[in-house]
This record gives C-alpha cells, structure tokens and sequence, in this order.
C-alpha cells in the first residue's frame, strides 16, 4: 500500500514498458512461430502416435492434435481415443520393480 | 578462398545497409581483400552510404547478363585500395538476377577476396532468396523493438531451412538511458527470446546520421560510439573475441557524490 501509494507520488506507472515490449513480443512469436508449418503438427503428431503407443492401443483415426489460441496464451490440444491399455506393459513395469 | 556473409533483417530500417558498409570499411581497414554487394535492385542505397554514387558504371544486372566482365563492375572504395563495392542496379526489378546466379557470382569472388559482405533488401521475397543464395554465413540485424524482433525471428527461421544455420545477431540503436529506465527492451531480453549468438551491440549515434550525410563510414571515425561497436564487430567476425562494449549509463548526480565523498 504505502509503496503504491508512493510510486503514484512520484508520478510512476505501475506498468513498465520494457517488461511490456517482452511479454507481447513473447506471445506474438509463439503465435508466428505455431502457425508457420503444417509439417510439423505432422511430425508432432507421429511422435506421439509412436511415444502413446508403448503404453496403450490408440484410434490414430480419430486422434486430433491441434493448436489452440487466444490473447493470453497457445495451447496444445489432444484428443486421442484410446482402445485398450496394454496389460504386458503394467506387467513388465511390475516384474521390473520387484526384481 | 573467403567467405561470404550475407547482413540482413527481415524489416526495414534497422540499419542493414550501414552495418555492411562499416562492417566492409573495418575489414578492408584491417587489410582484407573485401568486397561488398549490393542486392537491393530498385532501391540502391550502399553506393551512397559509402559515398561511391557518382562512380557506377556498370551494376550487379550487367554482370550477370554480360553486359561486362566482373572487374569492370567493382568500384574501387575512395579510402581503401582493398575495398570494393559491385553496386546494385537501380532501374530494374528483384527479377533481374536468381539466386543460381547470385551462388556463381558469391563463388567467382571467393577466390579473389577474404570477405564478400551481402547487403540484403528487406522483406523475404525474391530479393531476400537472392541475397543469401551464395551465403555461407548471415548476420541478422535488429533494433530492440518488437516489430524488429518480430522480424527477426521470421528471418532467422527462414535462414535455418535454407540451411543457413547459427546466424550471428546484431542489435542496433540500442538506448542505454531508455533501457535503464526500464523503457524498451534490454540485450539479455532479445538473446533470452531469439536464441541465437550475439556478435554484436551498436548503440545509437548521431554520428551515424552524420557519417551517412558525408559517405563516410563511422569506423574511420575515431570518437564514433557506433563506430568502435563495428569495429569490435569486426573483429569477432575476423576470430579474435573482444568484450562486448561498455554501455553503461552512469547517473551525473550518484557520480558527483561518489566523487565527494572519495568513493573513486
């Protein structure tokens, strides 16, 4: 409170522009840089088609990756249905602890 | 054989053309064969910079066509017998030269000289395809504002898939006073996002306006702060690792009480 209220004395703005410039800057090139290829949603997509698959049966059919966007931030949305979980995978993870 | 470096930006106005030419002025000053190559056709600028407009005869369009041998297209810099500049052409298109051409030119010249420096046009049309066609190396320049970042980063990912990998960053016209104060982005903030290697800080200068006023480089001059930015630049271009310049801003009021009270 008291350092607000100095900070308004000395005719200061709470907001400070360099700090500004490098967040909007930030979120711009993640925007530009997300948007730039469809190659490499691809690729992204494969790898994770490849990494999910050691663990469980998936619909690589109905899987959907995208990018989604809004001011305040980019996210990465997967939706992927899964058919089965692998048992063998469990076990081995279960024979691996115990030994 | 030499090694061609192309300087480029993506926007316009960050200072391309005046980094090739002081970049240029201090290699041939250090005693390299350099020769410097306009690709900006329709917008010409480094003739005048250097101050070696009244000199063209033929252009970079003639070389290409046969319109003239090579030789005969370089113009001799008025200060440095090592340094020269092959102009661009002034009354023709981007289209006027490809990019096969501009890697036969780039290579013609690798044999003759240390250093071919690129000076590309702004954008990442035609012209810029052109300018890093015969590159082995690039240098990006930027001033630290977010559309000139911005920008950067789009070239600087241009430059990768062209398999132009590492490019060298320069920040130019940087304010230490303003960044002090906490108003425009620092040089830790523009490394921090673009992530490639500094080669270099340039601060702001009137002397560049001046310097560019008479077609004189601002690394012959001896008091120039840009200028002792460039040349140190240069140095690093040549191998040798110098300390980034000291921009400090020092408060008049902190340094005067410091002095009082025998502090330094």
């Amino acid at each position: 409170m008291l350092w607000e209220l100095l900070y308004r004395l000395l005719g200061r703005n709470s907001s400070n522009p360099r700090i500004d410039a490098k967040e909007r800057l930030r979120l711009v090139l993640v925007h530009d840089r997300a948007s730039i290829s469809p190659y490499l949603m691809n690729r992204l997509k494969e790898e994770l088609i490849q990494a999910i698959s050691k663990y469980m049966v998936i619909d690589e059919d109905g899987m959907e990756v995208c990018l989604d966007q809004d001011d305040q931030e980019v996210a990465l949305i997967a939706s992927i249905p899964i058919k089965m979980i692998k048992r063998d995978y469990m076990d081995n993870i279960h024979i691996r602890e115990s030994s | 054989m030499g090694e061609t470096i192309v300087v480029t930006s993506g926007k316009g106005g960050v200072g391309k053309t005046t980094t090739t030419a002081n970049l240029g002025t201090a290699l041939a000053f250090a005693g390299y064969k350099v020769v410097m190559i306009d690709t900006d056709i329709g917008l010409r600028n480094l003739d005048v910079v250097l101050g070696l407009e009244n000199r063209i005869v033929y252009d970079i369009v003639d070389v290409t066509h046969g319109n003239c041998r090579l030789k005969q297209a370089l113009i001799k810099d008025k200060r440095f017998s090592s340094l020269f500049l092959l102009p661009a052409a002034q009354t023709k298109d981007k289209t006027a030269i490809s990019p096969l051409e501009m890697e036969d030119l780039c290579d013609d010249l690798k044999e003759d000289y240390d250093y071919i420096l690129i000076d590309c046009p702004a954008g990442i049309e035609r012209g810029f395809h052109n300018a890093i066609a015969g590159a082995d190396k690039a240098i990006v320049v930027t001033t630290p504002e977010v559309s000139a970042v911005r920008d950067a980063d789009r070239i600087i990912g241009l430059l990768e898939s062209a398999d132009l990998r590492d490019p060298k960053l320069i920040i130019n016209r940087i304010r230490p006073r303003m960044v002090k104060d906490g108003n425009m982005m620092d040089i830790e903030d523009i490394v921090d996002i673009l992530a490639v290697e500094l080669i270099g800080v340039v601060p702001e200068d009137e002397k560049i306006i001046i310097s560019t006023s008479k077609g004189e480089p601002a690394v012959m001059d001896a008091v120039s702060k840009a200028g002792e930015a460039y040349r140190r630049i240069a140095q690093r271009i040549r191998g040798e690792e110098v300390p980034l310049m000291n921009l400090e801003v020092s408060n008049p009021i902190m340094e005067t009480l410091r002095r009082l009270i025998g502090m330094r």
